[in-house]
């Protein structure tokens, strides 16, 4: 049985057994991630009748996604994996869209996209097969008439289940895969400006 | 509560990711990672850049924290966190770590503030702190002068800066020098061999007509203008800049108002102590000028030792045990981070 927590859209928290979704909390709210997250937490594992201890690992949604909403969400991610001795693993938020289509029963090339601020997008390409969903391409950033593969099924998310993540976190663990990306998905430099020369204050 | 309560507090307000564990008055584990090394290249503490090294280094502070203090997490009666003041991404991450973690462990979480923090960072000194006391923090990041009555009850704002905040002027002042980052330590090194006297820089809302709105505010961007006009000037008449008469006049600039006005509150309100705190107390002048003064006007001194006047999560820790023991209840989980928190708040979201 696992917790998940992704916070690269608005916040979402799910507890997911197996390949049941025992409950899940979402709220598509950009602003909020830090004020939601604990009461979210809370109320998902209520909803479930779970325990913490009860857990065996941690998911947390690595993004895409804006930098300050996002980090909140691997924070206490990977915070609420150290308080119950658990492992955390990271994941792809992009990855639980994608799953959502599939399990829908869409198959064929899709593009995920996500909203990056900044008059950019956040996107990745996946194959919807029987046997599954792959990513074949991203995640990466763009502007969004610079979106490669303009002949898949464009998907845009505005929210990530977490549920969605959690499920399809324990199929690639079925598989055996690792977790390809370990770090936050930023895919953007902070901003930054380096000190030029000194300005004069006298002309 | 009977025992004296294991607290684990947590601090991410600006460079400094602290994780502190006390056990009542009694400092288990004071852990401090900086990301300071990231901000020299670019001359002062980049936002972004402090909360994506917070993240990073929240994990591995938790649990280096735990194992200075030789505890496990069971052993924690409850998690203190920074709510404010502070740069809002790098509190954000403090946050939801925090409120994670006691919901993990089915711990207390109590939110605190950050200012009232450093003054906390005192009951872990041998001798308990007497009240009221003025306080003066100083850092990079906050320059305020407080009247505290009661540590977790009434603490009252009395000025703060109005522009710069005193480490960020030692740094934009080390800047026009061609020292590195942080400016604090540079200016007190090149200071060392230089006259103190030697050039009369201004100091800022220290005139009378400065007494009815700002009696004990600061500013400091008055004087780096001053003291860059200054260079410039000598630099333009093709002199060599002293440099290090610059930068002893500039710190005893700075020193003569943060003193002055703390010295000035203490005798206004008829409270004969003085507590310092915030990482511009690691400048050696401060301290020793401070200790003169005191001295003179017969006001007892108290300054932390230096590793909990940095920002640090010992102090938000040993603040978090205070609440416990005068019982209040812990915070709600649904606060957030908020980047300019009033001293006045003590605890947010108490229930
Ligand atoms: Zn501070």
């Amino acid at each position: 049985m696992l917790l998940a927590i992704d916070t690269s859209a608005g916040s979402s928290v799910a507890v997911v057994d197996g390949d049941l979704v025992l409950a899940e909390n979402s709220t598509e709210d950009t602003m909020r991630h830090a004020e939601v997250i604990g009461d979210m937490i809370r109320q998902t594992l209520d909803d479930a009748r779970v325990e913490p201890r009860q857990l065996d690992l941690v998911v947390a949604g690595m993004g895409p996604g804006p930098f300050t909403g996002l980090r909140v969400g691997i924070a206490a991610a990977r915070a609420f994996a150290l308080g119950i001795g658990r492992p955390v693993v990271p994941a792809v938020s992009h990855d639980a869209v994608a799953f959502d289509e599939w399990s829908a029963g869409v198959r064929g090339a899709v593009l995920v996209v996500t909203d990056a601020r900044r008059r950019e997008v956040y996107w990745s390409s996946y194959d919807l097969t029987d046997a599954g969903a792959v990513r074949s391409d991203g995640p990466a950033l763009c502007r969004p008439d610079e979106l490669p593969y303009p002949d898949f099924e464009r998907i845009d998310a505005t929210q990530i289940g977490a549920g969605a993540l959690g499920r399809v976190v324990r199929l690639q663990r079925e598989r055996g895969e690792q977790p390809e990306f370990t770090e936050p998905l930023y895919l953007r430099s902070p901003d930054v400006t380096m000190p030029g020369a000194r300005k004069r204050v006298t002309r | 509560m009977t025992r004296e309560p294991v607290v684990l507090g947590i601090e991410t307000s600006c460079d400094e990711t602290g994780v502190g564990i006390v056990r009542g008055r009694t400092l288990l584990a004071n852990v401090i990672a900086s990301s300071m090394d990231e901000h020299a290249r670019y001359g002062g503490v980049v936002p972004e850049v402090a909360a994506r090294a917070h993240l990073e280094a929240m994990n591995p502070t938790i649990e280096a924290a735990l194992a200075e203090a030789g505890i496990g997490l069971d052993a924690v009666d409850a998690i203190a966190v920074t709510s404010g003041p502070g740069l809002a991404g790098a509190l954000m991450v403090g946050v939801g770590a925090a409120k994670a973690l006691a919901v993990a462990t089915g711990r207390p979480l109590y939110a605190v503030n950050h200012l009232v923090g450093h003054v906390g960072a005192d009951v872990l000194a041998d001798e308990p702190l007497e009240y009221p006391t003025i306080a003066l923090l100083v850092s990079g990041g906050h320059t305020s002068l407080l009247v505290v009555r009661d540590l977790v009850g009434d603490v009252e704002l009395l000025g703060e800066t109005i522009d710069d905040a005193a480490g960020e002027a030692f740094d934009k002042v080390a800047r026009i020098l061609g020292l590195p980052y942080p400016g604090g330590p540079q200016i007190d090194r090149v200071a060392a061999g230089g006259d103190p006297k030697a050039i009369h820089f201004p100091r800022g809302l220290m005139q009378p007509k400065d007494d009815a709105k700002h009696r004990y505010d600061f500013s400091f961007s008055g004087l780096k203008t001053a003291v860059a006009r200054w260079v410039e000037r000598a630099e333009d008449a093709g002199e060599e800049v002293p440099v290090a008469d610059v930068a002893a006049s500039f710190r005893e600039a700075v020193v003569d108002v943060l003193l002055t006005k703390a010295f000035r509150a203490s005798a206004d309100f008829g409270i004969p102590r003085l507590l310092l705190g915030g990482g511009v107390v690691a400048n050696a002048r401060v301290r020793e000028e401070a200790a003169r003064r005191a001295g003179l006007a017969g006001v007892s001194l108290r300054i932390p030792p230096l590793s909990l006047c940095t920002d640090n999560g010992a102090m938000i820790a040993a603040l978090g045990a205070q609440l416990i023991m005068a019982g209040h209840r812990p915070s709600e989980l649904g606060f957030g981070a908020d980047s300019t928190l009033p001293v006045t708040e003590i605890q947010v979201a108490r229930s």
